[in-house]
């Protein structure tokens, strides 16, 4: 399809310095963002509007927190576990977050070994951030069965603010729902490289487009942008 | 009068991206139903939301049988009122004016004028339209679930909306209309990606962003605003879907409903508000700046001229879009929020008044002196400017807070609406589909049908709402389902409510005989040939028409020129196609 394009003989205009040859540049033709691929594009477009989407939920929740009359409880308290007869506030969140902050450095690696084309490493990377990603979702079941078994519900809870519970179980369940869906989307890529479908370039089951490796990127920046939503909930839910 | 310069077209960069690969159809079914072609998308967008467009004119139908001979009939009881207002409402913005504007004329248009083989992400594409069908059809599904659609006013406010005095309050209604938003939006995410990304990085060669024609700029931007407007909706269904399921207290204050206290406190209705308005208010324009954008080039083509301003047109579009995420309280100056508020609100929303007034002086200057051709998407276009500038300028009385306080909740506020986000917008859906038909048909559509339907619409229109403001006047609230023996309602507003409902009648009615002549005009319209109107835009230059999956054939188009050289001098036509080189020829083009 691609035959070779006629062109008039060519001309060069002179480029404008400063800010207007910036606009300049994002306003010539083909493209406005240069090297960055459809894939990429929409991927980083996504995750903006993803944005919005997380920051309603998290500015409800202080809208919330905010106005409710009742006291509001004691995140230190409420997430604190007993181990070996010590009480420590925050345990469970502090190695979820490691967790979860160790699998965007697996994941960067991931990414690297993606453009080397070292296809074993790659898809090992991979897998090592998608089993960090699964036993982040595992300790936050772990939490949510702790949290119902001491009685907190979406709407009620023993120690104050029913919109505790309820803003608990929205946001860190749509967060969770995003890990899981990156869990997912890891282990297909992750499967895809191991089987050398982006050396060969196969065509993809539903879109019938070439595979290439800059999908285990843009598979990344979904990743990381998982993991620095989980940054902000952890400040706002737990540390405030 | 005109600056005109030698062409800048001959100064070309190389490609730089390869040309791709689509996915070619195999079947009846891969070409036709799930079509991966925009072009074919863009249909069945176009046919889903006309087709649940017609079910939102037969509630408003049946809404002005009730308002315009009360107690007439008895199958519209209270409750059957507060359901047709809030179905035909949301039907109306969300399922028919955001989906025909970006779903229909986004995939139609957005690939071929930008000069491109379809959508970057096809696949995602055809999902965003089945997605969509479903978030439909589960709102069809609303009308026959136990209790029948929710009733709670098309902004849904909380905490009514969940209650059992609002029909489908505490029954199905008002769990399917957001599970049906919610899916919508899911839908809409994967085509809006699509948009914006096949205007940023999938262009012609030489189709600089400055060069593209104003169509692409509105829908361009109002995709952008969709993707940020539409999560604070997204959130504010989950959250109302989880006080309605799961008797969480997000909006749900300290309620007795009956004699009996609830199970609900805390919560705050106000934030709703916020939210579903910061959704809202863009909402306006997400239908108003691809219609802005449509009626530019279509007053353009039409009085042979090029746009007047386009720069600024440009930048309009883009301001505009800008301002509307901070206008949004403006919805609620009566809600109890902080009065602070009313003052910056009301500022920065008077404030769009000068961007948008640009727009309308630069489309009457773009007319002036020019070639008019007085055809059917014309005649739209005119009719779109003044009923745009009439209902704007109520607009400026609804955004002062002193005088909205009083004006709130009466029809003046549904006349100024509908005015302005309702028959503008339509006028240009009408305009453009009489412009665009040729080309995603080949036949033209009938030009006496067509003078019907534009008169009846347009002056029924006038003759709908502007008795609506002097009713608003009189202090009419609206949502009223019967007014009743109030002391300072005169006769003269119930006879000119039966009028109005008249009214409304005939130009549903006219509405029959636009589908129709869809309907007749696929086989038996004139032929139409590749470029009826003699435009210059990329979209009338294609190999074929209607144009075949790919679009260009072989060769991608390659761009020489802007989207505006109508009537230039020692042109041997009056218009210059983007795509033809002629070198040494002048362009009206601005410097860049």
């Amino acid at each position: 399809m691609s035959a070779p394009i006629k062109t008039p003989a060519a001309e060069t205009l002179p480029r404008p310095a400063g800010l207007a040859g910036l606009a300049s540049d994002w306003a010539s033709d083909q493209r406005t963002f240069k090297n960055v691929s459809w894939g990429k594009a929409m991927m980083w477009i996504f995750l903006l509007s993803d944005t919005f989407v997380f920051g309603c939920f998290l500015l409800a929740y202080m809208a919330a927190r905010m106005s409710t009359t009742v006291p509001w409880p004691n995140p230190s308290e409420v997430f604190a576990l007993e181990i070996g007869g010590t009480h420590m506030p925050l345990i469970l969140i502090a190695i979820m977050t490691f967790v979860l902050i160790s699998s965007s450095g697996t994941m960067a690696m991931a990414v690297n070994c993606g453009y080397r084309r070292d296809r074993r490493k790659t898809a090992i990377l991979m897998l090592v951030t998608a089993l960090f990603g699964a036993t982040f979702v595992g300790m936050q079941a772990f939490e949510w069965s702790k949290l119902i078994s001491e009685g907190v519900r979406p709407w009620g809870n023993p120690w104050g603010a029913a919109q505790f519970g309820s803003s608990f179980f929205m946001i860190t369940g749509f967060h969770g729902t995003h890990v899981t869906i990156g869990v997912i989307f890891l282990l297909i890529v992750a499967r895809k490289v191991w089987r050398g479908d982006y050396d060969t370039e196969r065509r993809g089951f539903f879109t019938s487009r070439k595979g290439r490796y800059e999908i285990v990127e843009i598979t990344g920046l979904y990743w990381h942008f998982v993991d620095l939503v989980w940054v902000f909930i952890f400040a706002f839910f737990y540390l405030w | 009068m005109v600056d005109v310069r030698s062409g800048i077209g001959e100064a070309l960069p190389p490609p730089e991206v390869e040309d791709v690969e689509l996915y070619h159809p195999h079947s009846w079914w891969t070409k036709y139903v799930f079509s991966q072609d925009a072009k074919i998308i863009a249909i069945q967008y176009a046919t889903t939301a006309i087709a649940i467009g017609m079910v939102a004119l037969v509630l408003s139908w049946l809404m002005r049988l009730q308002l315009g001979f009360p107690g007439t009939f008895d199958f519209i009881d209270a409750d059957a009122y507060y359901q047709f207002i809030t179905m035909h409402g949301m039907i109306m913005v969300i399922y028919l004016l955001t989906a025909l504007f970006l779903g229909g004329f986004g995939n139609y248009l957005i690939p071929l004028m930008v000069g491109a083989r379809d959508m970057v992400f096809p696949y995602a594409n055809m999902l965003s339209y089945w997605i969509y069908l479903l978030a439909v059809l589960v709102l069809v599904a609303s009308f026959f679930a136990p209790g029948g659609p929710t009733g709670a006013g098309w902004t849904l406010y909380p905490p009514q909306a969940v209650l059992s005095g609002t029909p489908g309050g505490k029954d199905w209604g008002i769990i399917l209309m957001l599970a049906s938003l919610i899916i919508f939006i899911i839908g809409f995410t994967m085509g809006g990606l699509n948009y914006v990304v096949t205007v940023l990085q999938g262009r012609a060669r030489g189709m600089t962003l400055m060069r593209l024609p104003l169509t692409v700029w509105g829908i361009f931007t109002a995709t952008v605003m969709a993707l940020l407007a539409f999560p604070a909706l997204f959130v504010a269904c989950v959250m109302m879907l989880f006080d309605r399921l799961l008797g969480t207290s997000f909006f749900m204050p300290a309620i007795v409903e009956m004699g009996e206290q609830l199970q609900h406190g805390g919560g705050s209705p106000i934030l709703f508000q916020h939210l579903f308005w910061f959704f809202g208010h863009p909402e306006v324009y997400i239908v108003a700046l691809p219609a802005f954008g449509i009626v530019s080039d279509l007053i353009s083509t039409h009085a042979r001229k090029n746009i007047f301003g386009y720069r600024m047109m440009v930048w309009a579009i883009v301001i505009i879009g800008g301002l509307s995420f901070i206008v949004w309280a403006h919805h609620m100056y009566v809600s109890g929020m902080n009065p602070y508020f009313g003052f910056f609100f009301a500022t920065t929303t008077l404030i769009i008044a000068v961007p948008t007034a640009i727009k309308v002086y630069n489309w009457v200057l773009t007319l002036w002196r020019g070639n008019i051709h007085l055809t059917l998407p014309m005649l739209f276009a005119l009719g779109f400017i003044v009923t745009f500038v009439n209902g704007g300028l109520t607009g400026l009385f609804l955004g002062n807070v002193v005088v909205d306080v009083p004006l709130s909740d009466t029809m003046f506020v549904v006349a100024h609406f509908h005015m302005v986000m309702g028959v503008a917008p339509i006028m240009v859906i009408f305009g453009a589909i009489y412009h665009w038909y040729p080309k995603m048909t080949g036949r033209m559509l009938n030009e006496a049908l067509g003078q019907i339907h534009f008169w009846v619409t347009f002056l029924g229109a006038y003759l709908i709402f502007f008795p609506m403001h002097y009713v608003g006047l009189v202090g009419v609230p609206r949502r009223y389902y019967e007014l009743g023996e109030m002391a300072f309602v005169q006769d003269s507003v119930h006879s000119l409510n039966a009028f109005i409902s008249v009214m409304a009648l005939i130009v549903g009615a006219a509405q029959i005989v636009f589908l129709f002549n869809l309907a007749w005009s696929v086989r038996h319209g004139r032929d139409a040939g590749g470029n009826p109107w003699r435009a210059t835009t990329l979209e009338w230059q294609t190999p074929e028409t209607p144009p075949a999956h790919g679009n260009w054939g072989k060769e991608l188009p390659v761009v020489y020129r802007w989207a505006y050289d109508y009537s230039v001098p020692g042109a041997a036509e009056d218009f210059i196609p983007q795509n033809q080189p002629t070198p040494g020829l002048v362009t009206h083009e601005a410097s860049s």
